[in-house]
């Protein structure tokens, strides 16, 4: 419906004055987030709804214990702490100090998955045992898959902070802000889930 | 941080097809989309409408004949899901959003644009699934609520399907709402002063933080509900210790907003076409801005109400029936807000205007109807009988399909620079309306007398006006003929439209039709007054 011409008009005039408009990147991440935070809300409220009303069947097991969870929360602070450091590093121009940084928040993220899937075979109850057993499957396992793509990012970053050829450097730093932003998001979200499944 | 646009990326022309092939491409456009998603969702509204006769031709007769029980249950389920999720909800706010909100903004484009062409592509094979679904072992029969336990139980490949493809069409919801509130709050042209944006805008602002905050929590249930079909985990599987009533909680947490996904953008059309055709400012600016995020607000807290009958306690029944009730005085004032616009104004009547007015008529219908399902005695006399579909349709067919049709109308001159033919569309508004109020209005009389829905049989002394609701269906399916019939005439050799063929204010008619690719030929025009009728000529 658009003739070529008008088209063509417009390539001139743009090749003329060079439009700016500001970065908001960073403004639709952030709305994702709370949609995805919405998502956690939607399980936190099923989890404490099914908590008040109802009561564990007579027999069934639906047993936690804190060492493992308490050791996943440490590591997921620490690596929060990590990856800001890595984001200091970039700002300095230093990128493989950056990239070391990086790689070892993702160490500790898959550390973090690992004794996950610790627990969950040391566990005394399966999936479909029972209420509570599913929704704490579902909850931590939604979480796993959160934690799990954000180390993939995290990697990927990494790799694109490299020296030579890398995009990530201290003039483009929104891909190293992004996968951050996204981490603390996770943390935060461990640090409720922690709090409610473990510590209620 | 700013980004600049390097002209040579953003308009490598060469590399997007011309033509109409660009409406099967990956457009970064967003006309182009906002095509793309009105086309797709209008031809998934010509398959929706046609089970929809299929279920008013079943219940004509009280005995199921036409067709077996179980096919009776997947035809409602594919008509109500294929319906909201695939034309309503995509077509208010994807097409008429994208197409329209960069304009209002003054900018060239959504602000992620190729988050906007992943958002349409999701919504095409979602729907053929959902369509095909049927031909698997049938589709999903648990209506187009899913509640379990019926959905656990019914057969399980269909539901499957539905569920999954409910998820793609939510994500494509919330990936197009985080791109309208980026759009309409970063995106606005220098000078342009939030308070001054056309109505529309603060519509599309008010829906988009809706399904941001309430899709997500669909597709979690919808997750855990897959989980108890397909795992056997119990959630919502009262035999395995689960509860039903979580489930209604959570779907209802989206779904009664989705009603406001599905009804303000079609407020902010409305405020848009009635002041051109009346030829006055919009009454009542700031107060409709107010309205707006109040009916958000509002619309988050009130979903129980679809409840009272599943054990609600006492309490919470008296929360959401005020709640309730509550959102009738912004939906109020925007009724008085309308036609006080309307009032002493120079009306044109033509079709964009008829179909305006019809949804006024209609929603206030739908909207007294829907205070007193509010209230709990009346509510658990009515609930899941005919009157609550009667209610239902007056909204979204009434309100909503009125309003899609209208913003055709309005803006088929933009789109194509060809003008729509006039006697054709008051044909169509005549019909429509005429067909649309005897298939709904003798509904409201089938359900207080205790008529169920969703069930293929029913008392045979009902059928008499059963009979009456499909010969209404019947005219609301004639209806489509002249339109699509004008559609087709008037894009190929309709009246040439030129720029502004309404002397509309508002700033999509300050650029060529249909539009240049980038939207305007220079720099876009700061439209401070897009209501300022009768101020400068009279």
């Amino acid at each position: 419906m658009t003739t070529l011409d008008s088209s063509k008009e417009i390539q001139k005039n743009n090749s003329e004055v060079k439009e700016t408009h500001e970065d908001f990147r960073m403004f639709g991440l952030i709305t994702f987030l709370i949609a995805d935070g919405m998502t956690f809300a939607g399980f936190f409220a099923a989890y404490l709804t099914y908590k008040a009303v109802n009561p564990l069947p007579d027999g069934a097991i639906y047993e936690l214990e804190l060492p493992i969870p308490t050791l996943n929360t440490i590591l997921l602070l620490v690596s929060s702490a990590t990856f800001h450091k890595a984001g200091k590093a970039l700002l300095k121009d230093k990128n493989s100090d950056s990239q070391k940084w990086l790689f070892f928040t993702a160490f500790l993220g898959i550390i973090f998955l690992i004794c996950q899937l610790f627990e969950y075979f040391h566990l005394p109850f399966g999936l479909t045992d029972n209420l509570f057993a599913s929704t704490f499957y579902a909850l931590t396992g939604f979480h796993g898959l959160h934690v799990t793509l954000g180390t993939l990012m995290i990697l990927i970053i990494a790799w694109q902070s490299r020296i030579n050829g890398g995009r990530l450097t201290s003039q483009n730093m929104f891909p190293l802000e992004a996968v951050e932003l996204y981490w603390h998001f996770v943390d935060g979200i461990w640090v409720v889930l922690f709090i409610i499944l473990y510590l209620l | 941080m700013t980004i600049s646009i390097d002209p040579q990326k953003t308009n490598n022309e060469s590399l997007q097809p011309k033509g109409w092939l660009r409406y099967f491409s990956f457009s970064l456009d967003h006309k182009v989309i906002g095509i793309q998603y009105l086309v797709c969702g209008f031809l998934f509204y010509l398959i929706g409408g046609t089970l929809a006769s299929a279920i008013r031709i079943e219940l004509a007769s009280p005995m199921s004949d036409f067709m077996p029980r179980d096919v009776y249950n997947q035809v409602l389920t594919l008509h109500g899901t294929i319906m909201i999720f695939l034309w309503i909800v995509p077509v208010v706010n994807g097409a008429f959003g994208n197409y329209l909100i960069p304009f209002y903004v003054g900018a060239r484009d959504m602000a992620f644009p190729r988050l906007n062409a992943v958002a349409f592509w999701l919504i095409p094979p979602s729907g053929l699934m959902l369509v095909a679904s049927y031909f698997v072992e049938g589709a999903a029969q648990a209506g187009w609520t899913a509640y379990p336990p019926l959905s656990i139980t019914t057969p399980q490949s269909g539901q499957i399907i539905w569920i999954l493809s409910v998820l793609l069409l939510g994500g494509s919801s919330i990936f197009g709402g985080i791109n309208f509130i980026a759009t309409i709050i970063k995106l606005r042209r220098p000078g342009l002063k939030l308070m001054q944006l056309p109505m529309y805008c603060w519509a599309m602002l008010g829906t988009s933080l809706l399904v941001v905050l309430s899709t997500p929590v669909l597709a979690g249930t919808l997750i855990l509900l897959s989980f108890d079909i397909i795992a056997n985990t119990g959630f919502f599987n009262p035999v395995l210790g689960g509860n039903v009533v979580v489930y209604q909680h959570l779907f209802w947490f989206y779904s009664h907003p989705a009603v406001y996904i599905m009804v303000l953008p079609a407020f902010g059309l409305v405020s848009e076409i009635l002041p051109v055709h009346a030829r006055k400012p919009l009454f009542g600016y700031t107060t409709m801005v107010f309205s707006i995020m109040g009916i958000v607000v509002l619309g988050l807290v009130v979903w129980a109400h679809h409840m009272f009958t599943s054990g609600t306690p006492p309490w919470m029944r008296l929360f959401f029936t005020i709640a309730t009730a509550f959102i009738a005085v912004p939906t109020g004032i925007k009724f008085f807000n309308w036609v006080a616009t309307l009032w002493g104004g120079k009306i044109s009547i033509n079709s964009a205007m008829l179909f305006s007015c019809g949804f006024i008529i209609n929603f206030v219908f739908g909207g007294i109807t829907g205070v007193a399902l509010a209230q709990v005695p009346f509510d658990i006399h009515v609930h899941d009988t005919y009157f609550v579909v009667a209610h239902f349709h007056y909204i979204v067919y009434g309100g909503t399909v009125f309003i899609i049709f209208s913003s055709i109308y309005h803006w088929f001159p933009k789109v194509t620079g060809k003008m729509l033919n006039e006697k054709l569309g008051i044909l169509h508004f005549i019909i429509t309306f005429i067909g649309f109020n005897l298939c709904f209005a003798p509904q409201h009389w089938l359900g207080l007398n205790g008529m169920p829905r969703r069930v293929a049989e029913y008392d045979p002394q009902f059928q008499f006006v059963n009979q009456i609701s499909s010969l209404g269906a019947l005219l609301m399916a004639i209806s489509t003929i002249p339109f699509l019939i004008n559609v087709f005439l008037s894009a190929r050799n309709g009246k040439d439209a030129g720029d502004n063929p309404w002397n509309a204010l508002t700033p999509e008619w300050l650029t060529s039709s249909p539009p240049p690719v980038e939207n305007w030929e220079g720099e876009a025009p700061l439209v401070e007054e897009p209501y300022g009728y009768g101020k400068e000529i009279s």
